[in-house]
């Protein structure tokens, strides 16, 4: 029951940061100087078709919400009206419908764009995050195990070293290494204008595209999690019930993973959490570099070529898919930890 | 309480010394040639105030010292056998199956995340590898039932558990592999009165049962008036007095122990204020000089200052043998007696002779 | 946890932190970046700001004796602009993070000291801001308010304030239960004196390793909308450099010089501010480092075993 309660209030908060992030963003796009809503029916790439349509979407002549007609410039305005027929509410009711708008750039809706972008930036950011937690864990383990002997030493220096590397810099090195002596591609998901013969073809292709993006993605990462496993295993094993473990004459091996373990991943679930908001902004430094068709890499392009309808719609996927990934950790961890999930 | 000492020792410690090293610092004597032996079935009181080198001295036995302790003289022998001397994965085996401890605190030596009956199970199939799973679940229902709790609560976790019923899980998890000797180490600390009662009870009884021997380590005279054999007094890592229960409570001779009795209400007269003893026990980086308990000593004179005293026993009937240390209850053979020696460190001992 | 001592004198700080090589390195590693950003123009071999005859042969030109670290896309040295750009890295790290030590600080002070609605409030409104992704948040705001220096600063400064109030106020819930405060409160002294003589000193050192690590982070965020084409035009900065140089084809040119420099000034940057973090925090907050299982090959160390021993 009371884990019943617990996930019913996680849900309940995870819509409501969501509603505030929604907010954040009209907000944003209204209110700063620049005002791309406005200043975006100047943009000389849009034909007088996308003009009309931009106007009826954000219902730009409506007052901005009750009692206020405009954000930027400050201009109050009647109160007494529909709040249904306010810019924040055509807002909101286009999000739910899923649309977005149309890109600026390539005259097409903005979330037809993204909802193939979103499965490129999930495929890299998982299976670099994947391999940099069991990486990074298993160092971690190392280190705090031998804690204070030259080998913990060296990969505490090598995780603050890790950590200090710009994730973009790192990507262009190994770039710049990897397609000149390697051979790797330079960027992207496919080799393009290749006609495939078989799955197991493209698979290979996007193999080798993934190469360097994992890898790089993988050493940012890997550092930082090595960091905070071993802390949190050392705060662990100074707990009284190992030495419980080791009076019962368990061996090294087993004391480590069946008492240290469970116990540390419970801290660890929750800082995975933390490092969603990390996780995103390598996502889009990475995609920049190897021109991954993902949401990260479109933030890159869109502040390149001033597209603020696919800005706004990046930041805002991204957004929501951390909050959701932070809410599967917090129901992952309430299921993970006896003394929440038994009552 | 007679004990049986005509029996070889089940556990000999002899002139034990532990020392914590920190690094710029010269060594802590936590521990300073600690002796005595233990009977199959016996209970001895291991008493003192906090920091006096109990806990640390119990660790010793099963040779789980954190890394700046180092044991530096003595021997410890377990049925003959001398247990410094094995290696590592030898004393693992030792651990528990033949020595195992009762932590205070069982809230802290659970593991939160592990059900209490693959804790007590894991002890189980760690030393008896052959048994099978439905074997050890059933060992583990009786270990549980021996205590007072349900079989079927060895799959809920310690959160689940109330104070005293960890206590009763900690003690049937130390009883997993029929130990020969079970070291609790404040088993009661804080429990509320009446639990505490009842966990001593259950204590004393499965020790009877069983024929363990047990080693209470307690600041608590009551408790060791009640359920110990003999006593052992610790002040400043060094042994204060040690005798037999009924000696240490009509004619201790250690002014400290004299001191602790005095602290102890007396049940018989309730009207007797509570006496504790003014000032700490010196820090083992910081001991005094002569006497560890000379500045806190009512009875203190000069020699006190600048001499420490020697272990020497009390009783007339051995006047004539100088115990090194070496308190071993062989000595009443070759006198005749059934009765543990009583040793004191103290000058007025000496004085008297 | 009671009788362990509060505040490290100042004489005991720096005996260990003289002892500490981590911190030691990253400080050295500091002095020097500072030193190079204060004394850029004596320095720096050419002015940035100067513009250049362009050639086939100053563009992307080898590192050579004119050019120890060679020329960029637009035939300008590259020493001196890895010179400047330490100029830029510097002041955005230590003014972004000194806004978002000011207002986490405060907020987790506040929070943690008044309790209540208040703290509801603040920490609740703390949980969204650190759930919502730092840098697309950063990169929209930069990218509609357009990329001057202090719009950059101030931007990082008012997103990254999050960790610092979440620490702040579990520092100040512990100490606020110290019998030194209770005792100042139970004598009726008011909120601003306890805040300002009991509770501030305490967070003090939390604040200043916190901030360390803001800085890094401010510089590596910084860095990273500059790589994104958000910089300041009229300043160098090393992510700008580094933006020049991938979009503008240092990577076909193979000019390997224009893409390492300014990452290397990043990396040395954000290191030197790391490792001072981090071996702050071991003085501030030394931690035992061993535990049940650590090796303890000495714990049986007896030189003469007694006969017994077979």
């Amino acid at each position: 029951m009371k884990s019943l309660r617990l996930i019913a209030s996680r849900l309940v908060w995870a819509i409501f940061t969501i509603l505030f992030v929604m907010t954040l963003n009209f907000v944003i796009f209204r209110v700063l100087p620049g005002d791309p809503a406005r200043g975006g029916l100047r943009d000389p790439r849009l034909t007088r078709e996308a003009i009309e349509a931009i106007r009826v979407r954000f219902g730009l002549e409506k007052p901005v919400i009750n009692c206020v007609q405009s954000l930027n410039p400050w201009e109050p305005g009647p109160c007494a009206v529909n709040p249904f027929d306010t810019q924040f509410f055509i807002y909101l009711r286009n999000l739910a419908q899923g649309e977005l708008g149309i890109s600026y750039h390539t005259n097409r809706p903005v979330a037809e764009m993204m909802s193939q972008m979103i499965w490129n930036t999930i495929l890299l950011i998982g299976l670099g995050q994947i391999l940099a937690i069991i990486l990074g864990m298993g160092l971690g383990i190392l280190a705090a195990w031998k804690a204070r002997t030259r080998l913990d030493f060296g990969a505490l220096l090598f995780s603050l070293l890790a950590w200090s590397l710009p994730t973009f810099w790192l990507g262009i090195i190994l770039l710049f290494w990897g397609s000149n002596q390697l051979g790797l591609p330079i960027g992207g998901r496919l080799t393009p204008g290749v006609d495939f013969p078989n799955t197991a073809a493209m698979l290979k292709d996007l193999g080798r595209h993934l190469v360097l993006p994992t890898l790089t993605y993988t050493i940012v990462f890997l550092g930082e999690y090595m960091l905070i496993m071993r802390s949190t295993l050392i705060d662990v094993l100074s707990e009284d019930f190992i030495l419980t473990a080791k009076a019962k004459g368990l061996h090294t091996f087993q004391i480590l993973k069946d008492h240290a373990l469970r116990n540390a991943m419970l801290p660890m679930v929750t800082l995975i959490a933390i490092n969603l908001g990390f996780t995103v902004a390598g996502a889009i430094q990475i995609e920049s570099v190897f021109s991954w068709p993902g949401l990260g890499g479109a933030v890159f392009d869109a502040v390149g070529q001033r597209d603020y309808p696919m800005l706004q719609g990046a930041f805002l996927l991204l957004a929501v898919t951390v909050i959701l990934a932070n809410l599967a950790a917090d129901l992952v961890y309430s299921w993970l930890d006896p003394r929440v999930r038994t009552d | 309480m007679t004990t049986p000492t005509t029996s070889a020792p089940l556990l000999a410690v002899r002139d034990l010394s532990i020392d914590f090293i920190t690094p710029d610092r010269p060594p802590a004597h936590a521990v300073s040639r600690v002796s005595f032996t233990l009977q199959p079935g016996e209970a001895m009181g291991l008493v003192g105030e906090s920091g006096c080198g109990k806990t640390t001295l119990s660790l010793a036995l099963l040779r789980l010292l954190p890394p700046q302790g180092r044991i530096v003289n003595g021997s410890v022998q377990f049925n003959g056998r001398e247990l410094l001397a094995l290696a590592e994965p030898e004393m693992a085996d030792i651990r528990w199956r033949h020595m195992a401890m009762i932590f205070q605190g069982a809230m802290n030596a659970l593991n939160p995340v592990v059900t209490v009956g693959s804790q007590i199970g894991e002890a189980i199939h760690r030393h008896y590898p052959f048994m099978s799973p439905p074997e050890v679940a059933a060992r583990v229902a009786e270990l549980l039932d021996m205590v007072g709790i349900l079989g079927a609560r060895a799959d809920q976790y310690p959160h689940q558990y109330s104070g005293g019923m960890r206590q009763r899980a900690m003690i049937a998890m130390a009883l997993a592999c029929s130990p020969e000797i079970v070291i609790a180490d404040e088993p009661t600390t804080a429990l509320d009165v009446m639990i505490q009662a009842q966990i001593l009870d259950l204590l004393d009884n499965l020790r009877r049962h069983l024929g363990l021997a047990v080693i209470f380590v307690t600041h608590d005279l009551g408790v060791v008036a009640e359920l110990c054999d003999k006593v052992l007094v610790m002040y400043g890592g060094v042994t204060a007095e040690y005798a037999d229960v009924d000696t240490i409570y009509n004619s201790p001779r250690h002014p400290y122990t004299q001191e602790l009795l005095k602290a102890f209400p007396d049940l018989s007269k309730p009207q007797a204020a509570l006496n504790s003893i003014p000032g700490y026990p010196p820090r083992p980086d910081a001991l005094p000089t002569g006497c560890r308990f000379h500045p806190r000593c009512p009875l203190v004179f000069d020699r006190c200052r600048t001499d420490q005293p020697a272990l020497l026993s009390v009783s007339p009937v051995w006047s004539s043998q100088q115990s090194s240390g070496y308190a071993g209850t062989a000595n009443s053979k070759r006198s005749g007696e059934v009765r543990p020696t009583h040793l004191a460190s103290c000058h007025l001992v000496e004085n008297d002779k | 946890m009671t009788d362990q001592p509060l505040l490290l004198s100042g004489a005991a700080f720096w005996k260990s932190f003289r002892r500490n090589r981590i911190a030691l390195a990253g400080l050295i590693m500091l002095a020097l970046a500072l030193f190079a950003a204060v004394f850029a123009p004596v320095i720096a071999p050419y002015d940035p700001a100067a513009s250049v005859e362009i050639t086939i042969d100053s563009i992307y030109a080898r590192p050579s004796a004119a050019h120890l670290l060679g020329t960029d896309d637009a035939g300008k040295d590259v020493l001196s602009n890895f010179i400047y750009g330490s100029r830029v890295s510097l002041t955005v790290g230590i003014f972004a993070s000194f806004i978002s030590i000011v207002i986490g600080g405060t907020l987790g002070i506040v929070a943690g000291y008044l309790g209540g609605r208040t703290e509801r409030v603040i920490m609740r409104f703390t949980d969204i801001m650190l759930v919502i992704p730092d840098l697309p948040l950063t990169v929209v705001i930069v990218a509609i308010t357009k990329p001057r220096l202090l719009n950059i600063i101030l931007v990082i400064g008012l997103i990254g304030w999050t960790t610092t109030a979440r620490l702040v106020r579990a520092q100040t819930l512990s100490i606020k239960e110290r019998k030194f405060v209770l005792r100042a409160r139970s004598i009726g002294a008011g909120h601003f004196h306890i805040l300002r003589r009991h509770i501030f000193p305490l967070v003090l050192p939390l604040l200043v390793v916190n901030s360390v690590l803001i800085i890094s982070l401010a510089i590596l965020n910084e860095s990273t909308l500059s790589f994104l084409g958000l910089s300041d035009p009229t300043v160098v900065s090393w992510g700008q450099m580094l933006n020049y140089a991938f979009e503008r084809g240092a990577m076909s040119s193979r000019a390997w010089w224009v893409l390492v420099t300014p990452g290397f000034g990043i990396v040395w940057l954000v290191l030197g501010f790391t490792l001072l973090g981090h071996g702050l925090e071991q003085v501030l907050n030394p931690r035992t480092e061993w535990h049940h299982l650590t090796d303890h090959p000495l714990m049986v160390s007896l030189p003469a075993f007694p006969e017994t021993h077979p």
